[in-house]
Order: structure tokens, then C-alpha cells, then sequence
């Protein structure tokens, strides 16, 4: 596990670092944190679980594991990244370990909401050119890579990428909005307007208490 | 729907939406509790918030404290966190606990109309009262209990055509298998799959919440289904459910929101129900599903973008490509979860294990989905049939879907499993195989040892004598 200098704050218009691939589709978030992590009431310990059956079976091997990717922040993945369960565990325990951006071909609708409330970009491009990139980190991932989410590019000394980051998430990272909390509670008054007009709540209001 | 629930547009397009009833349970609450507590907010509407234990119960025996300090520590930090807040919390002694997937459409709290958010994917259950119901993570459920309301994006529908009728043997959970098998794990990101046609009509209540259930396995958020008088007749006289009055309104307004014959979707499958066979997972994601009768698929008889992950599935559920699946040799077989652990569920596998017994070395237990399916199911004497038969019957929790409690399989054992994922690692050993399918299919592998066409075990019709469906 990498030292966490710190978490995502305020408002991200890039993430510099070094980038780390891992290859495969559909790749769910019970492989990402193991249910039996989830035993927990707070999220402190992920960092070191993330990918462990994985890892365990890999020997040393995974990504994760291998001494040139300690310390790197960019995860490039394929399609359908962090499918399965809602746990926010999943981003929790990849930004524990250090990642701070990730770039696929496309993710997991909960994931990607998850990973957006953590202010963690999810950044899309399409199958080949995922390929080309990860071919690019893999013969020098030593070398250091700018995701720029005002440009929507991904650059290095050796060239750019034009990405795809939808343009609702792309304003709540670069304002710091992404924690939504004070932006929902902002409309009160409107809130208090919607329940007065829900039938639910009004014409054949029952309690769920 | 979505209009009535509109708060406000949030800069970059997305809508802020009030959320009408949000479920809460011991996993994804905690940290979202905390995080409350360390912005000083309040829970803005305790009143639509209802909570429950069911992960990490365990399902042989619940006295407290739990053998698992950490288990303990989990409901002992959700009871504190509904008393703080004035949260109902249906716990192990109320008589009204299990899945919040179960418990929420039995107490009647989930209707056609509502909002319905919870810190877990399968949320996606209550779509089948035309209700828009999807899973969020931690952060959004303190922004759910913070503020009631979520920053949601519009969904594009699907629309799922089914014609025809499902065949005797064959259940809803075959036909959301075969719909992942068609449509991939993926296909459905962005979109909310609306079920429909007259296979979807003819289904209960109980099978539409199977159907929706797994909705997101196939990557959709929200599964839905229009409201009808199935719908309706499900709901009357639940707690929850008005009364008098207050029920021909709601009924009156429940009527209006299904989505009418010739309304417009963002694009439509149709399948047809009567050529669904029983159907069971061979590999390591839900839409790697096959009829009982049909073999492993070859690489070459998959689409290119399929064969990756199928050459990982071959290697770890050790299957050779091309063989049959039917006469599979399983090790443990698991009745229950979100999916499949309601009273009709329980009775489709009771009519197979009815005057049979589980066959020499296989483990079988039956896991009610929640305290009322279970004292039901004991009230028509299921538990009885099931013990007689040689299967387990067991406290309601989520048991072995995901082994976050202390049911789980070993080494590279191989489960035939009423649950919704067949992931890698899902049955809590990092080498265990899970092969889904329904619950009289699982039902007929206990008695046979292997992987059985449930169709061979019917006796007569669909429903054997002394099991009333």
C-alpha cells in the first residue's frame, strides 16, 4: 500500500501522477473489496484489502503488487469497471491505496456516482484507444501522466488523449461541488414545496412508523 | 413520476430528486452516520426512513451478542443510530425483520408512485410496484438522510416485451437469467429496464420482484413494472397500505401512472416466455447463463468481446467448454436471498423436496427471507417438509448470497444458489463456484446431488397435491 498523502478537497481540475493498468471486463466490485471486508463501521482499513482474493491468487503478480506501480494515482481499466454491489468500499479502498483518477472504456452506474462523491474522476474513451493508452503506460510506467478534467486530456511527455467526462460530474469536480451534501440542502424551501404536492404524502399519507 | 419528485436542476444537468421512503440496513449505514455526525446534520425526515438487519445476521443462531464481535459491532452501532435519530428499526425481536428487499413490500411501505433509495444495488427490487427504486452508496445515503433527496441523472428506458406464457417448471428467475444471458452485464447502464407484455401480467408480485431484483445484473439501476390490479390486490391490507379512503385515492392515483400501451421508450427487446427453459449460470457473471439442457458455450460460439471473460470462467469454475452442465455434481444448495427467498419462492422448492430427500454429502438449507415469510411458511408446515427432506430450515438474513455472516462456502465447493451473483469469491471462499439458478432448480440438485432439469421431478402438473400455489 502507497502512504496517503491526502484525499480528494475542494475543487479537482487535475490529477498528476503516475498511472498503474488493469486489464479486464466486468470487473465487479466483490473482487474490488471482498464482502468479508465490509465487516466494518468505518472505512479506514480498505486501503490494504483492495483486490485481495485477486492478489492472493496472482502470488505477488497483480498489478496492485507489483513494486513499479506502488505510488501510482491513474487506474486505466476496461468496460463495465466496478459492476455489481453499491459498496462505496469499492472507490473507498482504491482511494486508500492511493488511486485518485480512473480512465476506462465505461463503469458501473453505482461505482461511478460512488466514486464522484469521493471527488474521484471516472474518465471514459473508447475501447481501442483504451488499448493504445494502456500500451503507452506499459512501456514506460514510470512516466508521469496530467489528467486535466478542464480539457477533458490525459497527457504526458509523449503525447495526449482527448477523454470523455460527462458534463454534470466534470462541474461538481472542478467547482468542488462533488460533495453534495451543502449543494441538496441548499433547497429547502423547494424540498418543503415537493412534499406539499405528493399525493403519498398528502392524499392517503400512511407513516412508515 | 419523475417530474413529482423534482426539487431542482443542480449545475451540470443533473436533478436534484426527493426520495420518498429510504431503507437503511447495518452495512452501508455506519460511515454515512459518522460523516453526519462530523457535519453536525440532522436526519431531515426520520420519518420516511426505515431501518433494518440483514447482512451480517447470522441465520443458526441469533441471540445476542453475536459470536462475531465485528457483527456485533455493526447492529449494535445501527440500533444506537436509530435511537439517536427516531428511526424505526425493525430488529431481530420485532417479528418484522429480514431482507430490506423482503420487508419493505411485505409491511406494504414500498408502493407504485414513491421514491425508493437504499445503500444497496438490489434496490432495484421495488421497481415492480411502479415505483423508481435504485441502489446508492455511502456518501449518497448521508446525503439521503441529510437532505431526503439525491442528485440523480434521468434514465433512459428499456423496454422488456415478453409475449406468451412462462412454462410449468419454469419461473421468473429463468426468464431474468435469460434476459441477462441475451442482453450482456452491461447493457443496461443508464437505463432503467421497464418489464412489460403479457408474460410480465400473469407474473405475482413475488416474481416481478425477482425479475426486478436482478435488473441490475444486467447493469440497469432500476428494474419497473407498471402498477395493475396485481399490483394493487398485493398491496390492500398491508400495515403500510392506506385504508378506507385513503385507499381509493391511492389506488385512484396509482392507476394513472402506468405507462400506456403506445408510450414512447428509448428502445425495446421482446422475448418470447414459452421457449425459456429452465435456466443455470456456468460462469463467473449472471449473463453467463445457459437452458439446464445445453452445454458450456465454446469460445467460437461466442461474440468476440465475450470470450475473455469466458476463458476465465472456464479456468475457474474448472468447465470444460462444450460440456453439459445438467448432471453437474454440486456440494451445497442455498434457498433464499432478495431474490428468492419469498413464500412463493419457498413453496416452488418445497413441491420438488415434498417425499424426497437430499441426496448423501450435500449440505441444503432453507433461508426465509424475512421473520413474516418464515412464520408463514411455518404456518402451511414448509418448515417440516424441509427438515423431513433432509434440508436446513434457518433464521432470516441474507445468508450465503454474499457471506458477510457465518454461512459461507469452502475451498472450491460448488453451490447451486437461489441468490443473484455467481462473482468470484460472492459465497465467501476465494476459490468457491456459485451457479445461479431458481429455487426449485436448487431444490432438485439437493435431491439429486447434481445439476437436475426440475422439469424431470414434476409430478403431474406444475403444482403437486398438498402444496397450494
Amino acid at each position: 500500500m502507497t502512504e496517503i498523502t491526502s484525499f480528494p478537497q475542494g475543487g479537482i481540475g487535475q490529477v498528476h501522477g503516475r498511472a498503474l493498468i488493469l486489464r479486464g471486463e466486468d470487473i465487479d466490485t466483490d473482487r474490488i473489496i471482498p464482502a468479508r471486508f465490509l465487516k466494518c463501521v468505518s472505512f479506514e482499513a480498505l486501503g490494504n484489502q483492495v483486490f485481495e482474493d485477486d492478489r492472493l491468487e496472482l502470488g505477488g503478480s497483480h498489478p496492485f503488487d507489483l513494486p513499479v506501480n506502488q505510488g501510482a494515482s491513474i487506474l486505466i481499466v476496461n468496460g463495465n469497471f466496478g459492476c455489481g454491489s453499491s459498496r462505496e468500499h469499492a472507490p473507498q479502498a482504491l482511494m486508500r491505496w492511493g488511486i485518485r483518477a480512473l480512465i476506462g472504456e465505461s463503469f458501473a452506474e453505482i461505482f461511478y456516482g460512488n466514486c464522484l462523491a469521493l471527488g474521484i474522476p471516472c474518465a471514459t474513451a473508447a475501447a481501442a484507444q483504451i488499448e493504445t493508452l494502456q500500451e503507452s503506460v506499459a512501456a514506460d510506467p514510470s512516466q508521469t501522466w496530467d489528467l486535466n478534467i478542464h480539457t477533458k486530456q490525459l497527457q504526458s511527455d509523449i503525447g495526449s488523449w482527448d477523454l470523455q467526462v460527462e458534463s454534470g460530474p466534470r462541474e461538481m469536480l472542478l467547482t468542488g461541488r462533488w460533495d453534495a451534501t451543502s449543494q441538496l440542502l441548499d433547497h429547502q424551501a423547494a424540498l418543503k414545496r415537493t412534499m406539499a404536492t405528493l399525493p403519498y404524502l398528502n392524499d392517503f399519507v400512511v407513516s412508515v412508523q | 413520476m419523475w417530474d413529482l419528485h423534482r426539487v431542482a436542476e443542480l449545475p451540470g444537468g443533473s436533478t436534484q430528486l426527493f426520495v420518498g421512503l429510504h431503507l437503511i440496513h447495518e452495512v452501508t449505514s455506519p460511515q454515512a452516520f459518522a460523516a453526519l455526525q462530523d457535519k453536525a446534520l440532522s436526519v431531515q425526515c426520520p420519518e420516511r426512513t426505515v431501518a433494518t438487519v440483514d447482512h451480517i445476521v447470522p441465520t443458526i443462531n441469533q441471540n445476542r451478542p453475536f459470536a462475531d464481535p465485528l457483527a456485533e459491532e455493526m447492529l449494535s452501532t445501527l440500533e444506537q443510530n436509530c435511537a439517536h435519530y427516531g428511526i424505526v428499526l425493525h430488529g431481530l425481536g420485532s417479528g418484522s425483520q429480514g431482507i430490506v428487499h423482503v420487508i419493505a413490500p411485505e409491511l406494504g411501505l414500498t408502493q407504485p408512485g414513491m421514491t425508493v433509495a437504499c445503500g444497496d444495488s438490489h434496490t432495484s427490487t421495488h421497481g415492480a410496484f411502479g415505483a423508481i427504486a435504485f441502489g446508492i452508496g455511502t456518501s449518497q445515503v448521508r446525503d439521503v438522510l441529510a437532505s431526503q433527496s439525491i442528485a440523480m441523472n434521468k434514465l433512459k428506458v428499456r423496454r422488456i416485451w415478453v409475449d406468451g406464457q412462462l412454462s410449468c417448471g419454469v419461473h421468473a428467475k429463468d426468464l431474468i437469467l435469460h434476459v441477462i444471458r441475451n442482453l450482456g452485464v452491461k447493457a443496461g447502464v443508464g437505463h432503467a429496464y421497464e418489464f412489460a407484455g403479457p408474460a410480465i401480467e400473469a407474473l405475482s408480485m413475488e416474481e416481478r420482484m425477482t425479475l426486478c431484483n436482478m435488473a441490475i445484473e444486467g447493469g440497469a439501476r432500476c428494474g419497473y413494472v407498471n402498477p395493475d390490479d396485481v399490483t394493487f390486490a398485493y398491496l390492500q391490507g398491508r400495515l403500510h397500505a392506506p385504508v378506507a379512503e385513503a385507499w381509493q385515492r391511492a389506488v385512484a392515483w396509482w392507476s394513472s401512472l402506468a405507462s400506456d400501451a403506445n408510450a414512447a421508450f428509448d428502445d425495446e427487446v421482446k422475448f418470447d416466455a414459452a421457449s425459456i427453459a429452465p435456466t443455470v449460470t456456468w460462469g463467473i457473471t449472471p449473463a453467463q447463463g445457459i437452458a439446464v439442457d445445453e452445454t458450456v458455450p465454446t469460445p467460437d460460439s461466442l461474440a468476440l468481446s465475450e470470450r475473455s471473460i469466458a476463458e476465465q470462467a472456464y479456468r475457474y469454475m474448472d468447465l470444460e467448454p462444450g460440456s453439459a452442465i445438467e448432471g453437474l455434481p454440486v456440494d451445497v444448495c442455498f434457498i433464499g436471498s432478495c431474490t428468492n427467498g419469498r413464500l412463493s419462492d419457498l413453496k416452488a422448492a418445497a413441491a420438488i423436496a415434498q417425499g424426497r430427500h437430499v441426496a448423501k454429502g450435500i449440505k441444503a438449507f432453507v433461508v426465509p427471507g424475512s421473520q413474516q415469510v418464515a412464520r408463514a411458511a411455518e404456518a402451511e408446515g414448509l418448515d417440516d417438509l424441509f427438515r423431513t427432506a433432509g434440508f436446513e430450515w434457518r433464521e432470516p438474513g441474507c445468508s450465503m448470497c454474499l457471506a458477510m455472516n457465518p454461512d459461507r462456502l469452502d475451498g472450491r465447493q460448488i453451490s447451486a444458489s437461489s441468490s443473484n451473483r455467481n462473482f468470484k469469491g460472492r459465497q465467501g471462499s476465494s476459490s468457491g463456484r456459485t451457479l445461479l439458478m431458481s429455487p426449485a432448480m436448487v431444490a432438485a440438485a439437493a435431491i439429486t446431488g447434481q445439476v437436475t432439469d426440475v422439469r424431470t421431478l414434476l409430478r403431474n402438473d406444475c403444482t403437486p397435491p398438498g402444496i397450494s400455489h
